[in-house]
């Protein structure tokens, strides 16, 4: 695959690593600074959390970790590799292969039932004639991401019918559908009450735990933020505070 | 692969595609219907253009005529014997041709074709045309058989029941006859003495009751009486008059065009459109045109032997096929051997022809039979021509009319494809979410542009195959929907005394229908170019942001 896991791991870096990173909108003809340098890295298997209120960059800066923006000033690093100038089809590809995205709207395609929705990563990454020919093996794989989170009994249903809870554990299935090694979750609870919200927290602890995946989690609740590892608060486009979170 | 997924189920869910993909769908159906219909009508005209007419053409430049027909003959068969299957000597003239009807005259402009039965037949079928070989329909409904097979050789015979017709037609000609000279009788003596004497009283001249004179004719008086009286001045006609025993047929015979001597009419009661014969078989009609190498007119009795009908308005409102030996001799370019019975054993062969028809073996030597008969019969006293030469501008007419019309119809296309473009880019802002998600899982800008795309593809290929379906089947049943429609609104669509069509012709090309059905598809998916290239466009995470 890519150059970059070729690496070898010398003095352990951190997996994921934004170094100096700066990001402004236009809005009209005003620049409006969102980060205002920013420096942050998460090590493999950590499970860090991203608070700060409405309009402090902590989505902006999650985006720019996922690659689905580019940072004006500064880099993103991937395993001792600097990723943010990749050229726009390795980018693709490395948000297929490396990255999960879970968002507070779950931002599952309506026309495609769960199985598909959870299979999409892998639709995109193979090829037609590939996809048929791995066709059985990844539909296994795709149910059994379905059986641990608990959603087998709903694998025709379209994401219409299913509940606020359901979808987001499907939203969560499609982004370990494509094996990624760094899960970038937005806000997974804030459109769920504090039940569901607290099942779908569960499950994450229990991905990072048992397969030691690596999550960050933007979210501006306390209460969700305080069950990472560590919490890194943000405010006005620059990191307040870093605090280990005892979980 | 999510692509052709996506694109799938975009078809199946956005039933607002759909509609747009209907524009597409009539737009195709249209065409082909158009399309299949005007070949029909074009060919249809085309095999009725070329059943009066030969291959090919040998036309003396002069309206007299090349008074060797036989070394023309000899000539033409060295020339390209090979290529000829049929050969057939004919002279063309314009003529009027004249009749009474109701107690008028009707005046009718002609082209006079002599021919020779025989060999015409075997250049051009004729007698498929002629109306005593037919079965008569109207409104579906068999009016009269077929008074004699179609596959009889061509002659000047009349049918027994055309024989019957000329004898209760030469009855009540003659009485008709009766009637007018006891009237000219009377006005001519009312008029005598005021041209005569002028000055004296009318009054004092004896003149013959003008009623016993109508009650004579009313009351059908024996033939013998009739005769009695004489036209004082004599009928000066330069017409020959009608053989001894009036039964029999001029020595001239014609087959006369169905639009010369009927009319269409609308039934008042059933208000269906029928057609009137003012003359039918049996009868005698009077024809005028002009003698070879004089300007004389030329004036002959002639007998209606059939009617044809080729379907051709132009051809049947204007030919009158007569007998070649006749036309020879009343234009006198021919004579016969014994002066005291000028009708007896004329040959054609001894006159001069006008043009000569050809039939080939193959059409597509047409050109080298062209080259080869300009070239060899030389100078500038014969053209050569093609059958579709001959009748170029018709059907260069035909040809640039169905043109204009295809150019029209695929502009309707056309707007159906902004109609697409319109709606896509509806759906692509609908699916912006979808589209920064599909970015987000690593789809790349160019495969989010295949989704559109692909999308555009299939529904070009959903709309045009529906389209190229019922295209087809409207083809398939357009008589059935015809009929459906005229017992709907009461109205006849498709009018068969108009077009002379039973059924409204058609022809499908299926190279035609592919290239329809290609240019759907194409425009579907060009109008899905630019939503797709938007789609591209989209920032991923603008793309989620957006509500």
């Amino acid at each position: 695959m890519s150059p970059i896991l070729r690496s070898p791991m010398v003095s352990r870096p951190p997996h994921l690593w934004a170094k100096a990173v700066e990001k402004a909108y236009m809005k009209g003809e005003h620049k409006v600074p969102v980060l205002r340098g920013v420096d942050i890295s998460v090590g493999r298997g950590e499970f860090l959390s991203i608070v700060g209120q409405s309009g402090s960059g902590k989505s902006t800066l999650m985006h720019l970790l996922g690659l689905l923006d580019q940072p004006d000033q500064g880099e993103v690093w991937l395993d001792g590799n600097r990723i943010d100038q990749l050229p726009v089809a390795t980018r693709d590809e490395l948000r297929n292969n490396v990255f999960g995205f879970v968002f507070q709207f779950y931002h599952l395609l309506p026309e495609l039932n769960l199985l598909e929705n959870v299979l999409s990563p892998l639709m995109i990454r193979y090829s037609m004639l590939e996809y048929w020919r791995k066709k059985r093996e990844l539909q296994e794989r795709g149910k059994e991401i379905i059986e641990k989170v608990g959603l087998s009994h709903r694998l025709r249903h379209r994401p219409s019918e299913l509940s606020g809870g359901e979808m987001q554990r499907a939203a969560i299935a499609r982004a370990l559908a494509a094996q990624p090694t760094v899960l970038l979750a937005d806000e997974p609870t804030g459109n769920l009450d504090s039940r569901t919200g607290g099942e779908i927290m569960s499950v994450l602890h229990k991905l990072n735990e048992t397969e030691s995946l690596t999550i960050i989690m933007v979210t501006h609740d306390d209460v969700i933020a305080s069950q990472a590892e560590r919490i890194v608060r943000l405010s006005e486009g620059r990191i307040q505070s870093l605090e280990e979170a005892a979980a | 692969m999510y692509k052709f997924l996506l694109a799938c189920r975009y078809l199946r869910t956005r039933f607002i595609a759909l509609a747009s993909i209907i524009s597409v769908t009539l737009g195709v159906a249209t065409m082909i219907v158009v399309n299949s219909v005007m070949s029909g009508f074009s060919s249809q005209m085309r095999e009725r253009i070329h059943a009066t007419l030969g291959d090919v053409m040998v036309e003396a430049t002069s309206m007299d005529g090349t008074t060797d027909p036989v070394e023309l003959l000899e000539s033409v068969e060295r020339l390209a014997g090979n290529y000829i299957e049929a050969v057939t000597p004919t002279v063309e003239i314009y003529g009027m041709m004249s009749f009474r009807w109701m107690g008028q005259d009707i005046y009718r402009l002609v082209t006079l074709v002599g021919i020779v039965p025989d060999t015409k037949n075997k250049v051009s079928p004729l007698a498929q045309y002629l109306l005593s070989r037919q079965r008569i329909v109207e409104d579906n409904v068999v009016i009269r058989e077929p008074l004699r097979d179609i596959n009889d050789p061509l002659d000047w015979s009349m049918t027994e029941e055309a024989r019957q017709a000329r004898i209760d037609w030469v009855k009540s000609q003659q009485l008709e006859d009766l009637e007018r000279r006891y009237r000219n009788a009377e006005a001519s003596f009312a008029a005598l003495p005021v041209n005569t004497a002028a000055g004296q009283s009318s009054a004092n001249a004896p003149h013959p009751d003008g009623q016993g004179v109508q009650l004579v004719g009313a009351n059908g008086s024996s033939q013998e009486e009739t005769l009695e009286f004489e036209d004082p001045f004599g009928s000066s006609s330069a017409i020959e008059q009608a053989p001894l025993n009036p039964e029999d047929p001029q020595p001239a015979k014609i087959f006369v065009g169905a639009g010369l001597v009927s009319f269409p009419y609308k039934d008042r009661e059933t208000n269906k459109t029928r057609t009137m014969y003012m003359a039918s078989p049996g009868q005698d009609v009077v024809l005028t045109t002009i003698k070879a190498g004089q300007p004389q007119p030329a004036a002959f009795r002639a007998t209606i032997v059939d009617v044809f009908k080729s379907g051709m308005s132009e051809y049947d409102s204007n030919l009158v096929f007569c007998n070649l030996e006749e036309l020879q001799y009343v234009r006198g370019m021919l004579s016969g051997p014994d002066p005291t019975n000028p009708h007896k054993d004329l040959n054609w062969k001894d006159g001069a022809i006008t043009t000569l028809q050809i039939k080939l073996k193959n059409f597509d030597d047409a050109p080298e039979v062209v080259r080869r008969l300009s070239q060899g019969l030389g100078g500038y006293k014969y053209q050569v021509r093609t059958w579709e030469q001959k009748q170029g501008p018709l059907l260069e007419a035909v040809a640039v009319e169905s043109a204009i019309l295809n150019v029209l119809l695929f502009l309707i296309i056309t707007v159906a494809g902004f109609g697409i473009l319109a709606i896509f880019y509806m759906i692509v802002v609908e699916k912006t979410r979808d589209i920064g998600i599909l970015k987000a899982l690593g789809a790349s800008s160019q495969g989010i542009m295949t989704i559109f795309l692909s999308y555009g593809l299939s529904l070009g290929i959903v709309g045009s195959g529906a389209g190229v379906a019922l295209g087809l089947l409207f083809v398939h049943y357009i008589n059935e929907i015809e009929d459906f429609i005229s017992t709907v609104t009461g109205h006849k669509v498709f009018d068969e005394s108009i077009y002379y069509f039973h059924k409204i012709p058609t022809a499908v090309h299926p190279m035609m229908v592919f290239w329809v059905a290609l240019g759907a598809i194409v425009i579907a998916v060009l109008a899905s170019v630019l939503p797709a290239r938007r789609a591209a466009a989209m920032h991923p995470v603008r793309a989620l942001r957006y509500e």
